[in-house]
């Protein structure tokens, strides 16, 4: 599997993704925001996180239009497989490929720490190496990762099994300080109507190491290298 | 000399800062009367920031030197050679007077300033650490401060993307109108690619990159080298304002013109902006350099001479560059989005000569500018000795179950999560120990090779005894970076005290830089970078003396690494070092008994050295399972740093005879750790302890869930926990509140 990994000004953590992917067989190329095509045979379009544009206007909203994710929009089109995490996540909704928005977490502060989700579904290209329901341990660092939208995309989402994952606490109960920034039904990540694209505030790829806090994050790129085995 | 610029007045040369004497010098300089611009800048070079002219003298006494330094003081950042072809590249820098008038930005780019003198040397930086003292939890303006300065932080480092791994945090209301705001970045390079500051050739292009220059922070400089008064709220607009996201993009242009080779100097305009960074480069290569102002990129319009030499926009660099790769290096600049303009030449007269629409603004001798910035030898008194404190008399106001609690959920000892959680900590994917323990210990790329990083200083000890204290601040360090298992290799100091004019203080000073000295050399930890801020007073009231020092040690395998947090149910706890019960300027005395008193611990840096080598022997052959430093709350308060993190008790026995119980638990011997290893084990570590001559004393067991000390009422681990991590966040709720 072909991974694309975009990099616009800002972005801080297009490296610690690329690792996550490789250790899992997935080939990483990084991809400058002013190109208009990605590289060929890409299957995995990646958005990293970071502060893209310093998150100055709007968090992910000057990314959102850049050049690239007009190829980014016809490539999830085609059902191809994109990945925001974060900042990219944030992008993403920015970008019209999800709904809802990200806004200042809930105390106000940005928050970093290692933080427990429920995997949703584990039938998807990006969590199949997951158990039904399993409890995971990611890190998070965001500003503004409360995921809002109106009640008929909320909706949507439930009535469609389109929320990924759900934050919780060690023991999987959710709300009160299991939810780290407000966001509701304890929303940490959605995918589109097809599956295909995921966003998601969490980092994965900060939790590949038992020597750095864990190996929890790394079914999500060992999921992305097996169905990209099986695709093949 | 020019039209419609200012008379220059002794009232106006006052308002620079420069004093009649240090006048006097400038007109026997340059035998003419400076204009506007010229006096300008020598307020910019000459002011205690940039000159050290009070404590240069001093500062040449510390050991700079070791076989693995490549650079030591004097440059953007020392260097030193960590294996494999790799360096590191490090340095810490105050904030002090920007923090306290505008917290947010004064501390965003005082971390923006040092990241900067980090990327400049051609290193990526890998881990951020800072030092912040705030005034007493009860003043009204501490609250506003704590916030501002740690969100600024955040702010900064989160965005720009580098790791804040490590600090420390401390409340006193010597600090009430004067907060301390020290940030130390560490960056990676290869030690044959390290840039420097040195301009070479004749008729290069001297480059200006970055953002565009504003009015901000003109005379930032000067400000923090003067007291604070009650209308020091009216130099907000001395501060600069920090934008992580252009710092960003300079690292990476910066990083990707090096690679390509076009880069011969350079250095980054921090403290007194263009003024001080050209000079620099200038001086350090026997060059003339020649500016036209009309080419420097500017924010607003209309900026004259005077305001473009002493802005202090921040994100910007300047360079000389070679002459055959000018083009492209500024396509590289051009495609990250940042300014890029050619501003002077490097020339062989040995002049800085700045022109501005047309006219010679300013001519003066570079050399000048820097070597006959004034030296003063501050007259300086020692400070008297304090009585030695006699452990027995010490009455116990409370059950010693009760004075722990009460410690541990004290502003000084509490936990500082709320603080470290708002810094990306994990970012880099490389952060092997967190926040929370001795020492931060990260990877460096795929490993195994690691750094372990501390910040330090007890303030208290060195305003009772400085040399003491001086020693103290770099033992603690040492002591810290040892024991997670890594090698202590040097250290970068930054020196906050109050007004060197006052021979009490430069007393302070000169006897803490002593013990500072006398301890590197010991423990074989030299200095190889630092910063000087003097004058943290108001209104006539010093802060305590507070020579921070940030530690720096090699791990050559970061999976052998050891935290501070027992394990494991049935693991032996050792004590090592000498334990007499240490009372005077304890915690204990301080914070329980309210007697702020005393004679500090003396160190013995022999047995520091003998005892810290043991201890990093033993954690190497993977002897041991658990290992914490013992500083503030001596042993008792060590001990519940040990059962917290993962909620393990420990069951304690008695003392040997001949030591009073209070001051075995909460006395502040120095050289001392606290062990856990796995008891089969025990039998190897006692007689490698043996052979090493390094007292010891096996203190008891983990078990259970409950904190048993001698002659104290057993604690729960799990509501001492709660207490610990509830002080900061609460105080911080009253406010908000």
């Amino acid at each position: 599997m072909k991974a694309a990994v975009l990099l616009f000004p800002g972005i801080n953590r297009e490296n610690d993704v690329a690792r996550a992917l490789a250790q899992s067989g997935v080939k990483p190329t990084i991809v400058w925001h002013a190109e208009h095509d990605l590289p060929q045979g890409t299957d995995l379009v990646v958005v990293p996180g970071g502060f893209s544009y310093g998150d100055y206007l709007r968090c992910g909203a000057i990314a959102g239009r850049a050049n690239i994710m007009d190829a980014v929009r016809a490539h999830a089109a085609r059902g191809g497989l994109v990945l925001g995490i974060c900042n990219g996540f944030q992008i993403l909704c920015e970008s019209g490929l999800l709904p809802g928005v990200l806004m200042r977490n809930r105390d106000l502060k940005f928050i970093c720490k290692e933080q427990y989700l429920r995997v949703e579904r584990h039938d998807t290209a990006y969590t199949n190496a997951y158990s039904h329901h399993q409890i995971i341990k990611v890190c998070i660092a965001h500003g503004e990762g409360n995921y809002v939208a109106d009640s008929a995309t909320i909706q949507t989402l439930e009535g469609e099994g389109r929320v990924a994952f759900r934050y919780c606490d060690a023991a999987g109960h959710f709300g009160g300080k299991g939810n780290p920034n407000g966001s509701m039904n304890d929303i940490a990540g959605i995918y589109s109507e097809k599956l295909n694209v995921l966003g998601m505030m969490p980092h994965p790829e900060n939790l590949i190491d038992s020597l750095i806090g864990g190996i929890d994050g790394r079914g999500m790129f060992e999921s992305l290298g097996a169905f990209g085995a099986r695709a093949a | 000399m020019h039209r419609n610029e200012p008379e220059i007045t002794p009232a106006l040369v006052a308002e620079h800062g420069l004093k009649p004497d240090e006048y006097e010098r400038i007109l026997a300089l340059i035998g003419r009367t400076p204009s506007i611009t010229e006096l300008g800048i020598f307020s910019a070079m000459w002011n205690e920031h940039c000159s050290y002219k009070s404590s240069r003298l001093h500062l040449r006494s510390l050991p700079t030197k070791a076989p693995w330094v490549i650079q030591g003081p004097g440059e953007n950042a020392g260097v030193i050679d960590i294996g494999d072809g790799d360096a590191c590249i490090f340095k810490m820098e105050s904030h002090n007077h920007p923090s306290f008038i505008e917290p947010y930005q004064g501390a965003a780019t005082g971390v923006g300033g040092i990241l900067r003198d980090v990327f400049t040397m051609g290193a990526r930086p890998v881990a951020c650490l800072n030092l912040l003292r705030f005034g007493s939890p009860d003043h009204p303006k501490t609250r506003h401060l704590l916030e501002g300065v740690v969100a600024g932080i955040g702010g900064y480092g989160n965005s720009f993307g580098v790791p804040t791994v490590g600090g420390s945090v401390n409340f006193d209301t010597r600090y009430d109108g004067n907060i301390l705001v020290n940030a130390m970045a560490v960056g990676i390079a290869k030690a044959n690619e390290i840039f420097y500051a040195k301009a070479t050739g004749v008729g290069r292009p001297i480059v200006y990159l970055g953002s565009k220059t504003g009015r901000d922070g003109i005379h930032g400089a000067t400000m923090a080298s003067a007291e604070f008064d009650d209308k020091s709220d009216e130099k907000r607009p001395t501060v600069q304002v920090g934008d992580p996201f252009s710092e960003k993009l300079l690292l990476e242009a910066t990083l990707e013109i090096m690679a390509k080779g076009c880069v011969i100097a350079i250095q980054d305009m921090g403290a007194a902006g263009l003024t001080s960074s050209a000079v620099e480069m200038g001086a350090k290569g026997d060059l003339g350099i020649e500016l036209d102002l009309d080419k420097v990129p500017c924010r607003e319009e209309g900026m004259t001479a005077y305001e473009m030499m002493l802005s202090e926009s921040q994100e910007r660099m300047l360079m000389v560059l070679d002459p055959a790769k000018e083009e492209e290096a500024e396509a590289i600049f051009r495609k990250w989005g940042l300014d890029f303009a050619v501003i002077g030449k490097t020339t062989d007269t040995l002049r800085f000569v700045i022109k501005h629409q047309g006219e010679v603004k300013a001519d003066l001798p570079i050399k000048e500018l820097g070597d006959q910035a004034p030296l003063y030898d501050r007259p300086h008194v020692e400070t008297p000795k304090q009585p030695v404190i006699d452990a027995d008399k010490v009455n116990a106001p409370l059950p010693h179950d009760q004075a722990l609690l009460k410690l541990v959920a004290s502003p000084d000892q509490c936990s500082k999560r709320w603080v470290w959680e708002q810094y990306d900590h994990l970012i880099l994917g490389n952060t092997v120990q967190q926040p929370g323990g001795d020492a931060a210990v990260i990877r460096l790329g795929d490993g195994p090779k690691g750094l372990a990083l501390c910040t330090d200083v007890t303030q208290r000890y060195c305003e009772a005894d400085p040399f003491e204290g001086g020693k103290q601040a770099v033992a603690e360090a040492w002591r810290n970076l040892t024991a997670t298992g890594a090698l202590p290799r040097a250290l970068t100091d930054n020196l906050n005290f109050g007004n060197p004019e006052r021979p009490e203080i430069m007393g302070q000073f000169v006897h803490c830089v002593r013990g500072i000295g006398e301890a590197a050399r010991a423990l074989d930890f030299p200095i190889v970078s630092g910063n000087v801020s003097l004058y943290n007073e108001t209104q006539g009231r010093g802060i305590l003396p507070t020579p921070s020092i940030g530690g720096v040690g090699v791990v050559a395998d970061v999976t052998k690494t050891v935290g501070i947090g027992f394990r494991s149910i049935g693991e032996t706890i050792l004590l090592i070092g000498e334990t007499k019960g240490w009372l005077g300027q304890s915690i204990y005395l301080r914070d329980v008994c309210g007697r702020a008193e005393g004679a500090p611990p003396p160190v013995d840096l022999a047995a520091e050295r003998r005892n810290g080598d043991a201890v990093r022997a033993l954690i190497g052959k993977g002897l041991v399972a658990a290992c914490h430093d013992l500083s503030d709350g001596g042993l008792a308060l060590g001990l519940a740093e040990m059962t917290m993190p993962y909620g393990i008790g420990a069951t304690i026995a008695d003392p040997a005879q001949g030591v009073s119980l209070t001051g075995w638990l909460f006395g502040e011997d120095q050289g001392r750790y606290l062990l856990a290893c796995q008891t089969p084990d025990l039998e190897d570590v006692e007689a490698d302890l043996r052979a090493a001559g390094v007292p010891f004393a096996v203190i008891g067991r983990t078990e259970g869930n409950m904190l048993a000390l001698p002659g104290a009422a057993p604690i729960s681990v799990r509501a001492m926990g709660r207490a610990h991590e509830a002080w900061l966040p609460d105080y911080v709720a009253k406010a908000e509140a």
